[in-house]
């Protein structure tokens, strides 16, 4: 689901302004609808567990394979229902806090003690995403929603072009690769806030060995009937005693 | 590769190779940079000044395509100006970075610009935001950014606390520049700091000279070509 750069190209007639723009042979200034990725964030992980959602990410906010931003937190709470969490353009996800905390204003404005829940906010999400994408200038995003209300647990996905789905476990990223399986593996419906902790921080192990762009920080979400809450960071023990660490090359010199 | 088969310098955007940076000291900020702007590899100006300034109490370091931050800056300059008279009091740092922001998020697709903007006010004395290429806004208590960051990221790592006096905090400064310089070819001449508190704005100027010598630097002035000559030792590289 994850997306390499491509160019968009798009004619226009009207002569807008691009830094390395020329007329084509056709006579019309071709623009380029680019769109890269600069300030990345990587996997996020979410699972529903026995009282409500939790969400994991790390806090690492990318340029290229630099490490840019070692403190970006990519968790925000939505509302008093839900808990959002974006890998890919982070200048987008800012984008899209802003317009969700827009959307949770004016819902509460109303002040008719109703507010929406986490499937209206996944609804309005989509529509965003597939809407830039129709227009081939999408948020270069792939979301987690994941919420609780009346009793409901919801997680659900939205990726940069509009596809969206609902599962007990999500990944964005390398999660879908590394997590998923170890998640399909172990996740019960009944699994205590402990256990889905552990399960959690199993996965983002994986994550910190075998993807290069994570770093060893991370924040948890819970969110429960009762609301939202977001850890401070934390970090997992590695382990790198495994005896056949020490001298991996030694009966095959210049072997990897 | 000849220069003269290729003249796409005599054409290339302007481009600010640049080293920035940006840092939070106790009671203020002190932003950083260096002095080099280049047309593809020719050196378009050895003496720009990259940091501008916004308001009396915030200044931008500019990174990237010189006239996209050039023009970003007037703009924001300008909607400061009139935020001022409007506001009836000094902007805030943070207001300013959030124009910078807004602007280059907007138009991300035809800007190529990464900047620092830092600055002091009532409210949260010292600040410092970076805003990079997409148009990302975070408010850290230092950053650095252009072609030569990469470079220092590792200093910076080792060498940055927080709760630096002033002049700690400029001599961190000066330092981070002038070895970015050393390496990368997009960085160089001279170095420009501006340090802003509450007593105000002071800019100053670290010539070349005045710089730190790195590894292999060697100082000039010491021997004249003609002596060197006469000084040579007879065995040069032997590997």
């Amino acid at each position: 689901m994850e997306h390499t750069i491509e160019a968009f190209k798009r004619e226009e007639s009207l002569g807008a302004r691009h830094s390395g723009a020329a007329a084509a042979s056709d006579g019309k200034i071709h623009i380029e609808r680019t769109q890269y990725p600069y300030v990345t964030g990587s996997s996020v992980l979410g699972i529903k567990y026995k009282d409500g959602i939790l969400l994991a990410a790390d806090m690492a906010a990318s340029y290229g394979s630099t490490k840019r931003y070692k403190s970006f937190q990519r968790l925000k709470p939505v509302g008093k229902h839900a808990v959002i969490g974006a890998s890919g353009e982070m200048s987008d996800f800012q984008q899209i806090s802003t317009m969700l905390d827009e959307l949770t204003l004016r819902d509460q404005m109303w002040d008719d003690s109703n507010t929406l829940g986490p499937h209206e906010i996944h609804s309005y999400l989509n529509r965003i995403m597939y809407q830039r994408r129709n227009k081939f200038d999408p948020l270069w995003n792939n979301i987690i929603l994941g919420g609780v209300k009346n009793g409901k647990k919801y997680l659900g996905v939205v990726s940069m072009i509009g596809v969206h789905f609902e599962d007990d476990h999500v990944a964005t990223g390398f999660g879908q690769h590394l997590a998923r399986p170890e998640l399909r593996k172990q996740w019960r419906a009944d699994m205590t806030l402990e256990e889905g902790v552990r399960l959690l921080e199993k996965c983002l192990l994986v994550l910190y060995y075998r993807d290069r762009s994570s770093i060893n920080k991370y924040q948890i979400a819970k969110v429960t009937e009762e609301g939202v809450t977001i850890s401070s960071p934390f970090a997992i023990e590695t382990n790198w005693e495994l005896e056949a660490f020490q001298n991996p090359t030694k009966n095959a010199e210049g072997s990897w | 590769m000849a220069l003269s088969d290729d003249s796409s310098w005599m054409t290339a955007a302007h481009s600010m190779g640049t080293t920035i940076i940006g840092v939070e000291y106790a009671d203020g900020v002190v932003l950083g940079a260096d002095s080099r702007t280049t047309t593809g590899i020719y050196v378009a100006n050895r003496a720009s000044d990259k940091i501008s300034k916004l308001t009396d109490n915030v200044y931008i370091c500019r990174s990237g395509s010189a006239a996209d931050t050039q023009v970003i800056s007037d703009y924001v300059r300008y909607l400061l100006h009139q935020h001022t008279i409007v506001l009836g009091e000094q902007a805030t740092v943070k207001a300013a970075a959030k124009l910078v922001r807004e602007i280059a998020y907007s138009n991300k697709s035809f800007l190529e610009a990464g900047m620092i903007v830092g600055g002091w006010d009532k409210h949260e004395k010292g600040s410092i935001f970076g805003v990079p290429i997409g148009g990302t806004l975070l408010r850290v208590p230092f950053t650095i950014g252009g072609s030569g960051s990469t470079y220092i990221f590792g200093f910076l790592d080792q060498a940055w606390r927080p709760g630096m006096s002033k002049q700690e905090a400029q001599d961190l400064v000066v330092k981070a520049v002038s070895l970015a310089m050393a390496r990368d070819g997009g960085s160089g001449g001279v170095v420009r700091t501006v340090t802003i508190s509450s007593e105000g704005v002071t800019r100053d100027y670290f010539s070349h000279d005045r710089l730190p010598k790195w590894h292999e630097d060697i100082p000039a002035g010491v021997s004249t070509a003609l002596e060197a000559l006469e000084n040579a030792n007879g065995e040069w590289m032997v590997v």
